[in-house]
């Protein structure tokens, strides 16, 4: 077929292809300027990509043509218009169609337990580096109080002192700042800020994860252990009971999702480096999507629940550990017996 | 002996079994759209800062939210939801889709973006732009582990570009290759100047052409012919 005849057979379908994509190209700009421009003014939204129950049909008779005509050797103005037409239907037909919803109830009653159960290893090494400091540091300062200053300046330990003051009315804050909401503003933007970046800097070959997984434990700790030393306890522990649970799991298991990034590129195994990389990232995502949530989850019970200071630090502690025992049964016993999607 | 040049289209194979072309846009693109970005995040800031301003606490709180979402959501929302483009990217007319050329989705884009903090050390995008000159489809660290690439949105033709020109037809057939080079001889024709043209023409005056003396005008000639104009 020549390629005047290969034109004039099919320039109407691929007019009205190009019309349902939305797309203009340059004959039809021509031909429908007018035409167009009049209906904008008439309808100022924008038109509605209607594709037509038979565009799966239409898009593979498309590639058709392509394949025809780039290998007849058609000019390549034409073979250029149809490979445009091609990758607009292709990103259109390839789009991924997700229900919101129930993808987010699979998630949080299977996929996400299953997720961190699958990378125990990695959570093991994270919280041995985690906790490991963060005891360290909090039993060594009970005999040497004075080590707390090679992790924290004194300004920042006096505020500390202030905060956690018995005479306080609000503990855990400022007396300059104000309200549960603005607290809860705070701890979302900055731990969840945090967890994100231990994340990310796992990619580093894990050396990123380690350094703030240690910081992080060390700071904690000795804030932890200098607070008790001076014999604020009673105001401390059962501040950070509440949301101990939620905080310090969501910190590790950005710990471990960062390893899990390192080590891909690390030891590949039989896969090459990138590839490896691809696939482990994708599960570990797949993971910071829930320890997101619990850093949020943390922020608000620690900005509404743990700044109460008319609670019995019995309740408090009750609270904190019946958290503790949640949590844990959440990712020991959800999702066992559901096949992994 | 042909040796591969150095380009930047990417050569995807669709399941229906044809190749599409991609055009990946390099560095230069990627910082304005980045700046145009930045310029808009700020923006947000300042105004979200004036409104938490009137609303005293609670505003300060709705503030930070408003900042986290903006540091790690802003490019997510834009690139799940716009078809892969930044109001950045628009401008810039470049797009991220997926590697295998579909559009993106929420773990890619979520990843690429969360993995920018690493792309950042260790000052000023050192690593990004690194990665991105090491490798051919011009990826920084979040690319490669999203498996994402940033294409030049595809509603250019660089063949509308050729000047008009009464078509010539070659008298001898030219291959494939010959013809792709004499049609981007003559998509250049206005980036380069006319002397430029004239001395790249008078290149295959060497060669022992059965028409000698080849000149700017007999190739755009032949160009015209080549993509079916008449």
């Amino acid at each position: 077929m020549k390629q005047s005849d290969f034109e004039k057979k099919y320039e109407n379908f691929w007019l009205d292809l190009e019309d349902r994509l939305l797309l203009v190209s340059e004959r039809t700009s021509n031909k429908r300027n007018h035409e167009s421009k009049v209906s904008q003014i008439k309808s100022k939204k924008p038109k509605k990509r209607n594709l037509g129950e038979e565009f799966p049909e239409n898009y593979r008779l498309l590639c058709h043509h392509l394949s025809l005509a780039r290998s007849r050797h058609y000019s390549p103005l034409l073979v250029e218009r149809l490979e445009k037409l091609v990758i607009n239907a292709h990103q259109i037909y390839y789009r991924r169609k997700t229900h919101m919803l129930s993808s987010v109830l699979i998630y949080f009653t299977s996929g996400f337990s299953q997720s961190v159960r699958k990378e125990w290893h990695w959570i093991l090494l994270s919280s041995a580096l985690f906790f490991g400091t963060f005891l360290g540091m909090l039993i060594t300062l009970q005999y040497y109080p004075d080590m707390v200053y090679t992790v924290i300046s004194g300004e920042q330990l006096a505020q500390m002192e202030s905060m956690y003051d018995p005479s306080q009315d609000k503990i855990g804050r400022n007396r300059t700042s104000g309200t549960d909401f603005e607290m809860f503003g705070f701890y979302i933007f900055n731990n969840t800020g945090i967890g994100l970046r231990t994340f990310a800097s796992g990619l580093l070959f894990g050396v990123g994860s380690v350094i703030t997984l240690v910081f992080n434990g060390l700071t904690i700790g000795g804030v932890a252990g200098y607070l008790t030393f001076i014999g604020y306890s009673s105001t401390f522990w059962p501040f950070v009971s509440g949301h101990s649970a939620m905080e310090l799991t969501a910190i590790v298991l950005s710990g471990a999702a960062g390893f899990k990034l390192g080590f891909s590129i690390i030891s590949p195994g039989r896969k090459s480096r990138l590839r490896s990389l691809i696939d482990s990232a994708r599960e570990a995502i797949y993971m910071m999507y829930g320890v997101a949530t619990m850093f949020v989850i943390a922020a608000f019970i620690e900005a509404y629940w743990s700044s109460m200071t008319d609670i019995p630090s019995m309740v408090k502690y009750t609270v904190g550990v019946i958290n503790w025992l949640l949590l844990i049964m959440y990712f020991v016993f959800l999702g066992r017996n559901r096949a992994i999607r | 002996m042909e040796s591969k040049l150095l380009d930047s289209v990417n050569t995807i194979q669709t399941p229906e079994g044809v190749d599409i072309h991609l055009r990946v846009a390099g560095i230069w693109p990627r910082s304005v759209a980045w700046v145009v970005d930045l310029l808009i995040r700020g923006a947000t800031y300042v105004l979200l800062a004036i409104i938490a301003g009137l609303l005293g606490d609670f505003g300060t709180g709705l503030m930070l939210i408003g900042f986290f979402l903006m540091e790690w959501f802003y490019p997510v929302l834009f690139e799940v939801f716009n078809n892969g483009m930044t109001p950045g990217k628009k401008l810039l007319n470049i797009q991220v889709i997926n590697g295998d050329g579909t559009p993106i989705g929420w773990s890619p884009s979520m990843l690429r973006n969360i993995l920018r903090t690493v792309d950042f050390l260790p000052f000023f995008y050192g690593l990004g732009f690194a990665s991105m000159l090491l490798n051919d489809k011009f990826q920084r660290l979040g690319d490669l582990a999203a498996d994402t690439i940033v294409i030049y949105v595809n509603n250019t033709t660089g063949m509308s570009s050729i000047p008009e020109h009464l078509a010539i037809k070659p008298s001898y057939d030219l291959n494939l290759k010959e013809q792709q080079s004499i049609i981007r001889y003559a998509e250049r024709s206005n980036q380069l100047s006319e002397e430029r043209m004239q001395e790249l023409a008078e290149i295959l005056n060497s060669l022992d052409l059965p028409d000698h003396q080849m000149t700017k005008s007999k190739l755009l000639g032949i160009a015209n012919g080549l993509i079916g104009r008449k």
